[in-house]
């Protein structure tokens, strides 16, 4: 399952560093971030639930950039 | 701007007011460095903050770390140095943040243009319920609902115009500037703008099914497919900061250890400061921010001229194209087929034409249709029986009780049939009924009339070998090909012939150049799939063709496909330029830091002064050339 959050962030190499640090989250199997559009896309792993994938997504992000927000 | 953005500039201005009074202010010692510290905590706080937060959590190595250690270690050179200049570390934080400060007004102000180009989603859609008008969201309108759309407003829904006639601007999905007509009975497509009349539409597709909910659709996931140079900027990026902090501690450690090895003095703070300028430009952000802004206005320029690239990849493949294969019916020619003559048949021509017309009732193909519209009459589909498609040949049915058989040579000699080939150009069907021959319908088709010019700028745009595809006899294949100047022609393809012809021209391909396949969206899938790029084109509306293609020309000029290419090649133009610029830059920096020509005032500079630069050309991206 894929889903695109829209999300808040500075700098483009803070971009980056969400992207990697959302691949990296437990339950996700892979994930973009779309600087420009400032969108993350998010594609669930078999079986996880996304409302609480995200939650883990957004903490990790928030530890690599402390400023980013994902509305979802 | 936003309120971030606002304090930021507030913290710059102040900053640097701050730096012009102390300049002329006669204090010196400790007084002079608590003085200072002011300005730098005022312009660096932040970053001294997360470089904190990331040493503690383990994050070294990013732009606000190493900004932290160049900035501290110049102060701590400073006072050990006894020079008092401090200055220099606080102007490279206050420049480091007039830079951020850039890039993010910048960028947003694009992202927030490019954005509205592409903002086509309608707001409400007017439902009449007792005589009056409602103002609904569009997507709890039901497919058949009644909805009315006002000069001015924006068709929220695909639809059938039931009542109304009015001009509508089609410019926000095509391109195209002129109006289009329409009156009761035509076809509405959602994302035009009402501009004369009142209309009355009975809705066709709920707005999730739509034409602007696809596109927008598709324009949002667009840049999620990285081309292969934004790709390669990111990967740069998590290599180049950690190698220029290695490089940068060598340049510390290295020399003076050599120098005290021979024996001379080892010159500590001199090598320091090299280093500490070596850091000042270890931030990649002119490529990380340039190099998607390129991708991202590019996309958004090519949409507002009515080209829709899927994804920021096709755009660079497209930028690469040298060979062009059209699908002759609807990219080249109108698709808009008309018989131009029956001939050797022992029926009347309308009787023929309606014998032919009935068996092929059941098909779209645009051949079946010309046939319906020159029959005139409402087709009676009750009076067909037993249709069977017979592929690339043609059709078998029976109607009133005979034996029709409609199509080519090949279909009426696997029936026996003995038929008298035509001299004409153009598509020739033969009609046998009850296994006899009942002769031949002459079909002819109309080239575009953009399409030679569309070829000749596709040369002016680099493409080098144009070829054409047609299921059509060779007659009428080099007929068209002759007229348009095309290098090459297939014709008497099946569809699964055009897909080896592509795969046969790929494998043809010089390294490095890619192939382009045109079509009209109708029975191509798999060949636009199977080429490089795939290009439906004349969109509004088909919806196969928009799943199918990598780019979506939404009008049927063939003219659209040169100005992507070249709107294309402008782009990858800018993003190499960037990268060979910033690059270029930078390693004259970390040269000339190392030899020591270079203070960090000069790195400082080089670093954002690229940003900005290389942001400015990366909007450029934005304007398609002319």
């Amino acid at each position: 399952m894929k889903k695109t959050y829209p999300i808040e962030v500075d700098c483009a190499a803070c971009a980056l560093k969400m992207e990697r640090a959302a691949g990296e989250t437990e339950g996700v199997a892979a994930a973009g971030v779309n600087f420009m559009a400032q969108k993350m896309t998010v594609e669930f792993a078999e079986g996880s639930e996304p409302g609480e994938t995200m939650k883990r997504v957004l903490k990790a992000c928030r530890k690599v950039e402390p400023d980013c927000s994902i509305d979802f | 701007m936003t309120r971030r953005q606002k304090r930021t500039l507030w913290r710059i201005v102040t900053t640097a007011a701050l730096l012009v009074v102390l300049q002329v202010l006669p204090v010196e010692g400790w007084a002079r460095f608590l003085c200072y510290l002011a300005p730098y905590f005022l312009i660096g706080w932040d970053i001294l903050w997360k470089a904190l937060r990331g040493i503690v959590r383990g994050q070294l190595f990013d732009e606000n770390f190493l900004m932290a250690v160049a900035t501290v270690g110049a102060f701590a050179l400073a006072v050990y140095s006894g020079s008092g200049d401090y200055l220099e570390a606080i102007a490279v934080m206050l420049f480091y943040q007039i830079g951020e400060w850039f890039q993010s007004c910048a960028v947003g102000r694009s992202r927030r243009d490019i954005s509205q180009l592409m903002d086509i989603r309608p707001d409400y859609a007017n439902v009449e319920r007792e005589g009056k008008l409602h103002r609904v969201d569009p997507e709890e309108v039901p497919v058949g609902a009644a909805i009315v759309v006002q000069p001015g407003e924006r068709v929220p829904l695909d639809g059938v115009v039931t009542e109304g006639r009015s001009t509508l601007n089609t410019a926000a999905l095509t391109g195209e500037s002129l109006p289009r007509e329409v009156d009761a009975g035509d076809q509405v497509v959602s994302g035009c703008v009402n501009l004369t009349g009142v209309l009355r539409v009975q809705t066709t597709k709920a707005f999730g099914e739509s034409t602007v909910s696809r596109i927008l659709d598709l324009v949002e996931n667009a840049a999620s497919r990285k081309s292969r140079s934004e790709d390669f900027i990111s990967k740069f990026a998590r290599y180049y900061t950690p190698a220029v902090c290695a490089a940068a501690l060598a340049l510390f450690l290295l020399p003076p250890l050599a120098r005290m090895a021979l024996g001379l003095a080892g010159e500590w703070s001199v090598w320091l400061y090299r280093a500490l300028t070596f850091l000042v430009v270890s931030c990649p952000c002119a490529l990380v921010v340039s190099i998607p802004l390129s991708f991202f206005a590019g996309l958004g320029g090519a949409s507002r001229e009515g080209v829709l690239i899927k994804g920021s990849n096709y755009l660079e493949t497209l930028s690469k194209v040298s060979t062009v294969v059209f699908d002759k019916t609807g990219t080249l020619t109108l698709g808009d087929f008309a018989v131009t003559g029956v001939h050797h048949s022992p029926f009347t021509d309308a009787q023929v034409i309606e014998y032919a017309a009935l068996a092929e009732c059941a098909s779209s193909h645009p051949i079946s249709k010309s046939l319906q519209k020159a029959c005139g009459a409402q087709l009676d589909r009750d009076r067909v029986r037993d249709i069977r498609d017979v592929s690339g040949q043609g059709v078998t049915a029976t109607v009133d009780g005979h034996a029709v058989a409609v199509g080519n040579g090949e279909l009426m000699e696997a029936l026996g049939v003995a038929y008298t080939p035509c001299s004409g150009v153009g598509t020739i069907v033969h009609v046998a009924v009850d296994g006899a021959y009942a002769g031949h319908i002459l079909i002819a088709d109309q080239i575009k009339p953009g399409a030679k010019k569309a070829l000749a700028d596709l040369r002016a745009a680099g493409v080098d070998r144009t070829v054409m595809l047609t299921g059509d006899n060779s007659a009428v294949a080099q007929a068209v090909a002759g007229e348009l100047g095309l290098d090459q022609v297939y014709s008497d393809l099946l569809p699964e012939d055009k897909v080896r012809q592509v795969e046969d021209l790929l494998a043809r391909q010089r390294p490095g150049k890619k192939l382009a396949f045109v079509g009209d969206g109708v029975n191509d899938a798999p060949v636009l799939s199977r080429a490089d790029v795939g290009v439906a084109m004349g969109a509004l509306g088909s919806d196969a063709a928009i799943e199918a293609a990598d780019v979506v020309l939404m009008d049927d000029d063939p003219g659209k496909l040169a100005q992507a290419i070249r709107l294309s090649k402008k782009c990858l133009g800018i993003v190499y330029q960037n990268i060979a610029f910033a690059l270029g830059v930078k390693a004259l920096c970390l040269v000339l830091g190392a030899a020591g020509v270079a203070n960090m005032w000069l790195a400082i500079f080089a670093d954002v002064g690229v940003m900005v630069l290389a942001v400015l050309n990366a909007i450029r991206c934005l304007n398609a050339p002319k």
